[in-house]
């Protein structure tokens, strides 16, 4: 378009007025066709809010603050909501604790260590390990993982029994489907994407930055500490950020793993649930207040997550922004 | 230092002491970080194929699903292979010209402006919208009014897809060289037509494969069909009316039972559902290699 009203005053009075402005039909209703597209997603997001709010008013109109309360007893009615804000974080923390520092070590091995030639496979590794869908995941935690890590989990807890602070963590009741294995699982399936979105960042590091730090004599770790890290410390935090959204969101592995316990406790051993896996075993069979009030965890933990992303899609902005200015 | 430099060259040599002894430990742990990756997968992918291979065959995949008391030799789970291609296939439809659209509303219409910079930003919060929430979504808005369907689980399925398909091909429409949209103007062709001519197909190569991913990853999601297309175990030819079923939500079902010949049968499923995935990723890395013009 604007190549066109580059081209009037090169043109000849007379002949300008055919390359006017006005389009065919056609062409604007291709553009009304894409905003529409366009305009979809923002639809689909308001929709979401509206429509499972809509359908878990009762819930939150009957329970008031009730909602995060510490009871979750359909049979005796009632609905609080507060076990599975604490499962939630607690399996996202566990998962964090373990991907967070996986996901950046691997991300520096393929941007700072390896030749390319050897980074391009271990690329491909790390997308397997984003193809294995999450019920797989899940049925091998129940059925291989759960079991085998079970014997670990009730030698440590008989191994720290009585030991003040260690006890209340890791000491019995333990259960191969638990917290823990649920963490273990969520972290396996969040390290893909922690760990690309980190090594973009850190590829966006100028080649000036590490080549200046070698120069001073600096070593491969001095150079990641001075020069790498304060430049793609914010897009990291982002994509950390990114992988806690994801982790709170993960369903049907944690689902299968986590223990189906409505309980709150210290021990990370134990069997608890978690926000997403109450949803997925209990709506099926629930009606009334019951199906509100799993309705109304879904508009909760689509509003954190929606929090969550919002921020960390700030900083990855910011961070890139302040990248480009530089 | 400054006083002998004269007369002695400066040390190359690699840095002595604890700062090599620091720097080797380094390496050493983000080696490991890989190893803690690679040795669980690695695990995953043999449990799945040891377990998964000795029941497939033909008959395995095309075989109604029998009861779940059953025995690993009964039976297969045909429904459920019909079921993820009618239900992705249908999303796949769905999503991904919606989605193509929307990416060029974002860098051929939109550019810079505050709306396109909202939508491309909602784009990417949509992609971490937990996908139980995409099922409870159109459990609310249509099977609550039009009763379950596989329709339903593609609508699910395609609102996890929109905002991958979106990202993927605004990433693509970006690498197209302005110097190919100027010509064409140049030769009085309107926007559309340029758009639709040659800016698309000079990324098509990118968009395909990107859409390809997102198809993959949208094959393998069990949590927005559980309340959209209710898990039954009789194949349902009619992706448009009535209860279906699906691979995922067929080893959702069979991960939790306690019967010996219902989890063999879930693991002949996760084998042929990472199989789907995996066909699915490789042909995405063969269209961008082999049909890509300007992709990275």
């Amino acid at each position: 378009m604007s190549t066109v009203t580059q081209a009037d005053p090169a043109a000849s009075a007379g002949s300008a007025r055919q390359l006017s402005e006005r389009r065919p039909l056609g062409d604007r209703g291709f553009q009304v066709l894409t905003l529409a597209c366009g305009l979809l997603v923002l639809v689909i997001l308001v929709l979401i809010v509206i429509s499972t709010s809509q359908q878990a008013s009762s819930w939150f109109t009957t329970e008031g603050t009730k909602i995060f309360a510490r009871n979750w007893d359909p049979a005796a009615g009632q609905y609080g909501a507060l076990t599975f804000i604490y499962g939630t974080a607690i399996t996202a923390v566990i998962a964090l604790v373990m991907a967070v520092p996986v996901s950046v070590g691997i991300a520096l091995l393929l941007t700072e260590v390896v030749p390319y030639r050897w980074s391009r496979p271990i690329v491909y590794v790390i997308d397997l390990l984003a193809v294995v869908p999450s019920v797989v995941w899940g049925l091998w935690g129940i059925l291989v993982f759960a079991p085998w890590i079970e014997h670990i989990y009730s030698s440590i807890g008989s191994g720290v029994t009585g030991i003040p602070v260690l006890d209340s963590l890791f000491g019995p009741p333990t259960s191969g489907a638990s917290f823990f294995t649920a963490g273990i699982i969520l972290a396996f399936m969040i390290t893909p994407i922690v760990t690309s979105l980190s090594r973009e960042v850190i590829a966006t590091v100028p080649a000036i930055d590490r080549e200046g730090a070698y120069a001073l004599g600096a070593t491969r770790l001095e150079m990641i500490r001075g020069s790498v890290w304060p430049h793609s410390q914010g897009g990291v935090v982002g994509a950390v950020l990114l992988g806690l959204g994801r982790a709170m969101g993960e369903t049907i592995a944690a689902a299968l793993v986590i223990g189906s316990s409505a309980t709150i406790t210290s021990h990370l051993f134990a069997p608890g649930y978690n926000m997403p896996a109450v949803i997925a075993n209990e709506f099926g069979e629930s009606f009334g207040l019951q199906r509100a009030a799993l309705m109304g965890i879904g508009v909760l933990l689509f509003v954190f997550t929606i929090i969550i992303n919002v921020i960390a899609r700030g900083v990855v902005e910011r961070s890139a922004r302040r990248k480009r200015g530089a | 230092m400054a006083v002998v430099a004269e007369q002695q060259q400066p040390d190359l040599r690699e840095a002595k002491g604890w700062r090599r002894t620091s720097n080797r430990i380094a390496t050493a742990l983000m080696v490991i970080a890989f190893v803690l990756v690679i040795v669980p997968l690695g695990f995953v992918l043999f449990t799945v194929i040891a377990k998964g291979a000795s029941i497939i065959s033909w008959s395995f995949l095309t075989s109604p699903i029998p009861p779940q008391v059953l025995p690993a030799n009964v039976g297969g789970i045909g429904p459920a292979v019909l079921g993820t291609i009618e239900i992705t296939a249908l999303a796949t439809v769905l999503a991904v010209p919606l989605g193509i659209l929307g990416a060029i509303y974002l860098n051929e219409y939109g550019g810079k402006n505050w709306l396109a910079a909202l939508i491309g930003f909602f784009s990417d919060v949509m992609t971490g919208v937990p996908s139980i929430i995409m099922g409870l979504f159109i459990f609310s808005i249509w099977v609550l009014h039009f009763g379950y369907s596989g329709l339903a689980g593609a609508f699910a399925l395609g609102c996890l897809m929109l905002p991958v398909v979106i990202r993927s091909t605004d990433e693509m429409l970006k690498l197209v060289p302005n110097s190919l949209r100027e010509g064409s103007y140049a030769v009085g062709a309107t926007k559309a037509r340029v758009t639709m001519t040659v800016v698309l197909p000079a990324a098509i190569g990118g968009i395909v494969s990107g859409a390809l991913l997102a198809v993959a990853r949208a094959a393998g999601e069990t949590a927005p069909l559980l309340f959209t297309i209710a898990t039954v175990t009789a194949a349902n030819p009619n992706v448009f009316s009535g209860a279906n079923t699906s691979l995922p939500s067929q080893i959702f079902t069979n991960a939790s039972s306690s019967f010996a010949g219902a989890q063999a049968r879930g693991w002949g499923a996760a084998l042929t559902l990472i199989v789907i995935a995996f066909i699915l990723m490789i042909t995405a890395r063969f269209v961008t290699a082999r049909f890509a013009r300007f992709s990275r």
